[in-house]
């Protein structure tokens, strides 16, 4: 995993470089015109979002019910690491809001659910920080929690009438504008490729800090 | 009776007048299209465009940067705490 780490850094940094450039020649959006440009990062960073629920959900489960502690570390790292691109997103999407809706905010379907989805791993992190003892198993139940949660944001614009564009705006854009799905694809992979990054730094802090806490016991034996 | 009926009948068309008085013209949900508006109350994109990618760039630089201090703080207590273990051996 730690050989992987440059290559795919270096790699991820030549994406990023090449990201700015694939957004100003992709195609213009008929109605939107050039705020549309902000859904080349706004939608990746909830796929972004997706990964790193999923992988909370999953590490958080296995803390809980199998008692594995570098599960935990990674649930751990991965709540953080959806706070950090559910608060890109929601605050990306509310730019994009201002412009297209006229509005910063709307208390619809979909927002409110992306907005609680957040507060959850907020929650999760304040619950680990300042829980006191046992606070990892309570931060793993709100993670599963919040994992529960992910699919109704997800599918909460076809279930509702909602402001936000529904989930089949991705399915159809491959045929409607090939130009523009290719770079979406393209932020897609390097900000999942940066996540993945992010994700790896996070986990390797807390296994620093579980060793630390090794020592420390070590120390007073 | 007959009386109260024409109370009704003529409360009921009134009623039904102010509903129709107060239907919303064009959109029924109080939106403009975008393209309908006159150029001077458009919003300039450029700006949103440009705060979401700088905030995606500082967002992501403060957080490479809190865990590379986070990091750093624990790697030099471990080197404080195994500098202070060899010396009381």
């Amino acid at each position: 995993m730690r050989k992987l780490f440059v290559p795919v850094l270096a790699l991820t940094a030549l994406m990023f470089a090449y990201s700015p450039i694939a957004i100003a020649n992709a195609p213009y959006e008929s109605t939107m015109r050039l705020v549309q440009k902000i859904f080349y990062y706004h939608f990746p960073a909830w796929m972004a979002l997706t990964v790193s629920v999923t992988v909370c959900t999953v590490a958080s489960a296995l803390y809980l019910f199998k008692g594995s502690a570098r599960a935990d570390r990674i649930a751990a790292a991965a709540a953080e690491v959806t706070v950090i691109f559910g608060l890109f997103g929601l605050v990306s999407g509310s730019l994009w809001g201002r412009k297209a809706w006229g509005v910063w905010w709307q208390w619809d379907a979909r927002l409110t659910m992306a907005f609680l989805l957040e507060l959850i791993f907020f929650g999760y992190i304040l619950v680990r920080n300042y829980g006191g003892p046992g606070a990892e198993k309570l931060a793993a139940a709100m993670g599963i929690f919040g994992g529960a949660t992910a699919p109704f944001v997800y599918k909460s614009v076809d279930w509702w009438r909602t402001v936000h564009p529904k989930t089949s705006v991705m399915t159809t854009l491959g045929q409607t504008s090939p130009e523009m799905w290719y770079v979406v694809w393209f932020c897609t992979f390097t900000i999942l490729l940066f996540m993945g990054l992010l994700l790896a730094a996070r986990v390797r802090l807390e296994e620093q800090r579980a060793a630390l806490d090794q020592l420390y016991l070590a120390a007073e034996d | 009776m007959i009386r109260r009926t024409w109370i009704a009948l003529v409360s009921f068309v009134l009623l039904g007048a102010t509903v129709f008085a107060q239907a919303p013209q064009g959109s029924p949900e109080g939106f403009v299209p975008m393209s309908s508006l006159p150029p001077g109350e458009e919003l300039p994109a450029a700006r949103f465009v440009v705060a979401s990618y700088a905030f995606f760039l500082l967002l992501m630089l403060f957080y490479l940067w809190t865990i590379w201090n986070r990091l750093a703080k624990v790697e030099k207590d471990m080197h404080e705490l195994e500098r202070r273990q060899g010396v009381s051996r």
